[in-house]
């Protein structure tokens, strides 16, 4: 019976593959050229003078004209501006203002004290009001202090 | 490979001209290639042709340590090149990109998603004459340069539109890089006279503003005038106009 037998010999087999194998390789194409020797090269071009000048960022702001812009300028030119760090400082502290010391030392001395007086309970807020009509009398008259008395039985 | 360099040495400093030959014979590369080749960079005005090195620009030839070279010479044409800053004049909105003048033979374009922040709904806010600083992403001879304003974060880091006021001119190549140089004097004895604010372009455009239009045409002035002056003459320029200012 056909079904039962061992099917090709090995032989066989082989032969076929290798027809076969032949078959694809005449249909394959290749370039008929010598071989191509890739040549390392050590020139690399370059089309940019920035990473031969060395470059700095195109944004610049000087005496505080534009504090983002010198933010940005620090932040950008971080990596060869560590020795520049004592001439920053310097420029820091000539930096134009338009407000003066005086200005700020008022606006923080009110500041202060009605910070201080929102930030009060309601209790305390009278004894501050006390507190600052004596600053000029300078009379040491201290309340004392309000503690809960355990009733008696 | 050392023969290139002697090559070089003996013109460091020397004016090249174009059509300038850099050559090396062969022999020596053998030699060296079994020790450790290291690269050698050419930078603008020199062009690798096989195996030697030609100059494309007249100027004068400049080294850096270890192995850079390059030519620098004074022109006022702009050429795009990847990763460079520059300042551009928006021309023209049309659809999703702007057309952007950088002063190259072609506009380059600057896409409206390339902005910090900007997404399909959110658009940014350019308008046709506006000024941006914006740097290349794509320059190559054969393609339209295009432009961004961020970085590859997606940050802006100062790109972007800017100038409301100020004043724009344009000065050559060769005194935008010695504006922006590392130490440079000319910044450095400039910004002794009043605060200021400028922006400065690879292909050649400053932008300034100071606090008054007149102090703002007097930087724009001095900056024209360094074109062509001993550090002499400008640091007894800047000198005259501080004492004329105050």
């Amino acid at each position: 019976m056909q079904f039962m037998q061992r099917g090709l010999d090995a032989d066989v087999r082989k032969q076929l593959e290798e027809e076969e194998k032949r078959i694809i390789n005449d249909e394959h194409w290749y370039l008929d050229m010598p071989e191509l020797k890739a040549k390392e090269s050590f020139i690399v071009e370059e089309r940019s003078y920035v990473p031969c000048e060395d470059l700095v960022y195109g944004r610049m702001s000087f005496k505080g004209f534009n504090p983002e812009v010198e933010k940005l300028m620090v932040l950008m030119n971080a990596p060869n501006e560590e020795e520049d760090e004592e001439t920053e400082e310097k420029d820091k502290t000539r930096m134009d203002t338009d407000i003066t010391d005086e200005e700020m030392a008022i606006r923080y001395g009110s500041l202060v004290e009605s910070m201080k007086r929102r930030f009060a309970k309601k209790r305390e807020r009278t004894s501050q009001r006390n507190e600052d009509d004596n600053v000029n009398h300078n009379i040491g008259e201290t309340q004392p202090k309000k503690v809960f008395l355990k009733p008696q039985d | 490979m050392n023969s290139i360099h002697s090559c070089f040495k003996a013109q460091i400093g020397g004016v090249v001209l174009p059509g300038d030959v850099f050559r090396f014979n062969g022999s020596s590369v053998e030699e060296d290639s079994n020790i450790k080749a290291e690269k050698m960079v050419c930078g603008p005005g020199l062009r690798r042709n096989g195996d030697e090195i030609l100059a494309c620009k007249s100027g004068i030839l400049r080294h850096k340590q270890p192995s850079m070279y390059w030519i620098d010479c004074q022109q006022k044409r702009y050429v795009p090149v990847k990763g460079e800053s520059v300042i551009g004049i928006v021309t023209a909105k049309s659809g999703d990109i702007f057309k952007v003048d950088v002063g190259g033979s072609e506009q380059a374009s600057l896409s409206y998603l390339a902005f910090e922040g900007a997404t399909k709904r959110n658009r940014p806010n350019v308008q046709v004459g506006d000024l941006v600083y914006a740097q290349f992403i794509i320059a190559n001879k054969d393609m339209e340069p295009e432009l961004v304003c961020i970085d590859s974060c997606g940050r802006a880091n100062g790109m972007g539109v800017f100038g409301a006021e100020g004043f724009l001119f344009k000065v050559s190549l060769g005194l935008a890089r010695r504006l922006l140089s590392p130490q440079s004097e000319i910044v450095k004895d400039l910004e002794k006279i009043f605060p200021f604010e400028m922006v400065v372009g690879l292909n050649g455009r400053v932008w300034v503003k100071a606090k008054s239009i007149q102090q703002t045409l007097i930087v724009a002035n001095l900056l024209e005038s360094c074109e062509n002056m001993t550090a002499q003459q400008r640091q007894a320029l800047f000198k005259r106009v501080a004492e004329g200012a105050l």
